[in-house]
């Protein structure tokens, strides 16, 4: 066997825990087939769904998905660590990304995430990436242009989109998770 | 007097009652087009294209129908690539979005169509993936669309097979490049190839052919179907053919997304009549006319334009601001683009340092790393603006700035690097004033009651 990776991991939680359902796997099995030419295309895919399944993507993920499409482990997690969508830890239960490029800052998007911020009481870490609350419940990132320019500022709610997010709708948003 | 809007692909976006399901679409005359299109044959499509003289509205405004014809369906001994880029991420853009979810069939009908004329059997639809739920609605249209017999084998018992599959990004910015996007696809880094040799058109996704087109231009290619060719470049002004998607943000009163004949509508009708305005009762300050890798313009500018007279003469005429017209040709005239259609509006109370350091940030977070100049460059960029917006400003750091910024355009692989260097030195240029004057204010100003536009 290969042994595990370690550069590039140092930021990475601790191996995802969890059941690799049937389910999924036949999941994965579909998405290699839309790339009938290279199934080095489904990376991100499988990538996707192993971080909808299991919240991050750890070393099991990586792994997993190598082995899968017959890639080295570094193929794969060289687009863990390229591609801002992609976490090497979990976040929160409910994760907030609130849009910084310019027409939603002109539109009072530092106003919305400082609001956010304090809601949930989170504090900037040192980590890179996302701030997550200590309960787990919460995490909070700004992400670049989410191309709803005209309806600023607008965040995303793990994968609900909200338009106009002034610092009251933040505060419904916040007090709407459950 | 009021401008009104000319909806060709917004025709039903927003409309009541109009929904993005196959019912709806066929209901006001779906799938018309493929069939039209299935008759007329490949080449006569592309030779409409090409009559149509469309543009592509992803940034560039290169002639579609010059991109297609790099493609010889007859003499390729490859396969042939379609790849829809619905990757929609340069600030101020926003047009994408309402047709992928509010009419994603006409999305396909235009993709079906552009596939079927370049004789391409399998395409993929890259959207970025925080439209988060926008793939969920192009994989339910393209089962509709199949299980209509619109797509995937023998469609409309034409004899052509096509398969297109939606494919998800994952938060890159350098992905809405033609070659990082098809990298992206490959599975691998989204790191741009360089020109020559890997021009898509002949060394593309898996090192074949490859056609790589925006979600609007898709778009209309069924229109040209549905009124030629000759028709269609009727639509707007010579060399400008067909319909703009505008989309307005910022400090206007009415910011949203709209359609006008590409030129039919100036710089100033469009802020101040179609959008309301300045809002609050303010004074623009700045414009950036086609998406923030486009250059600035200045509230007062004139700008000295080439025309061709009524005799077919060039003659240099100027023109003010409010007076350019919304095409690519009047915009590149005026020193800037119109890009991808996204008008950032800023009013007289905004601070031209905090804009232009959020912008730079958005770059900065962006590079792809390939490039030295971009990489180390654009950070500098951001740093230097950071430094500034906070009050430790040098008085060399404007000149530091547009040394840095001239030393990245023209130095790298992909376009990027220009779409960082642009903004910056389009600002320095303009806005050199206020930043030296913040610059000798330095801890006075960084405690300005301002709205901080730097994250």
């Amino acid at each position: 066997m290969s042994t595990p990776l370690r550069a590039g991991t140092e930021n990475c939680a601790s191996p995802e825990k969890g059941e690799i359902s049937s389910e999924m796997e036949k999941q994965a099995d579909e998405l290699v087939t839309r790339y009938p030419v290279s199934k080095r295309s489904a990376v991100l895919p499988l990538l996707h769904l192993w971080q909808e399944t299991f919240g991050y993507i750890g070393p099991r993920g990586v792994e997993w998905i190598a082995k899968r499409l017959s890639l080295q482990e570094i193929q794969v997690l060289e687009l863990v660590t390229f591609y801002p969508w992609f976490r090497q830890r979990p976040y929160g239960k409910f994760h907030f990304r609130v849009c910084r490029t310019l027409p939603c800052a002109l539109g009072g998007a530092g106003k919305t995430f400082a609001a956010l911020q304090k809601l949930m009481n989170l504090k900037a870490d040192g980590h890179e990436g996302a701030m997550v609350s200590e309960d787990g419940r919460f995490s909070l990132e700004y992400s670049e242009c989410l191309a709803s320019c005209g309806t600023a500022p607008v965040i995303l709610r793990n994968d609900e989109f909200y338009e106009k997010v002034d610092e009251k709708k933040a505060s419904e948003l916040v007090a709407g998770c459950k | 007097m009021a401008i009104s809007e000319q909806r060709l692909i917004f025709k039903h976006i927003d409309a009541p009652g109009y929904t993005r399901d196959m019912e709806c679409y066929l209901k006001h005359g779906g799938y018309e087009m493929l069939k039209k299109g299935l008759a007329m044959g490949p080449s006569a499509i592309r030779d409409e294209v090409k009559k149509s003289q469309l543009r592509g509205r992803g940034g560039a405004g290169f002639p579609t129908g010059t991109k297609w014809s790099f493609i010889d369906p007859s003499k390729a001994t490859k396969p042939i690539y379609l790849i829809c880029n619905a990757d929609e991420s340069e600030p101020g853009t926003f047009k994408d979005r309402q047709i992928i979810y509010k009419d994603p069939h006409q999305l396909l009908e235009g993709m079906i169509l552009s596939c079927f004329a370049n004789g391409v059997k399998l395409a993929y639809l890259y959207i970025r993936c925080e439209f988060t739920f926008g793939h969920k609605v192009l994989e339910k249209a393209i089962q509709e669309a199949k299980a209509a017999g619109f797509l995937g084998k023998n469609i409309l018992k034409s004899g052509y097979d096509l398969e297109i599959y939606v494919h998800r990004g994952a938060g890159a910015y350098i992905c809405g490049e033609e070659t990082g996007l098809i990298e992206s696809l490959e599975g691998k880094r989204a790191y741009p190839r360089i020109k020559p040799p890997y021009f898509p058109a002949v060394l593309g996704l898996y090192m074949s052919p490859t056609i790589v087109n925006n979600v609007e231009t898709l778009c209309n290619v069924k229109h040209i179907v549905e009124m030629g060719g000759d028709a269609y470049a009727k639509i707007g002004r010579p060399n400008n053919t067909g319909t703009r998607l505008l989309c307005v943000s910022g400090d206007v009163v009415k910011p949203g997304y709209y359609e006008f004949p590409c030129g039919g509508i100036t710089l100033g009708q469009l802020i101040y009549g179609v959008c309301g305005g300045i809002r609050n009762g303010r004074r623009l300050k700045a414009v950036i006319p086609g998406g923030s890798s486009a250059k600035v313009l200045r509230a007062g500018e004139v700008f000295k334009v080439k025309e061709k007279d009524a005799q077919g003469n060039m003659v240099d005429r100027e023109v003010k601001l409010e007076d350019l017209r919304m095409d690519f040709d009047s915009l590149a005239a005026a020193g800037s683009m119109a890009g991808s259609g996204g008008v950032i509006v800023m009013d007289d109370t905004r601070d031209m340092v905090e804009c232009l350091a959020n912008i730079s940030t958005f770059y900065a977070h962006e590079s792809c790393g390939q490039c030295t100049p971009c990489r180390e460059g654009v950070l500098w960029l951001k740093k230097i603006l950071a430094r500034i917006a906070e009050g430790h400003g040098r008085d060399s750091d404007p000149g530091l700035l547009k040394d840095v910024a001239d030393r990245i355009a023209g130095r790298t692989i992909c376009a990027f690097g220009e779409a960082a260097a642009w903004p910056v030195q389009s600002f320095i240029g303009k806005f050199k004033e206020e930043i030296q004057l913040r610059i000798r204010r330095n801890g006075t100003a960084a405690k300005r009651d301002t709205i901080s536009l730097t994250h």
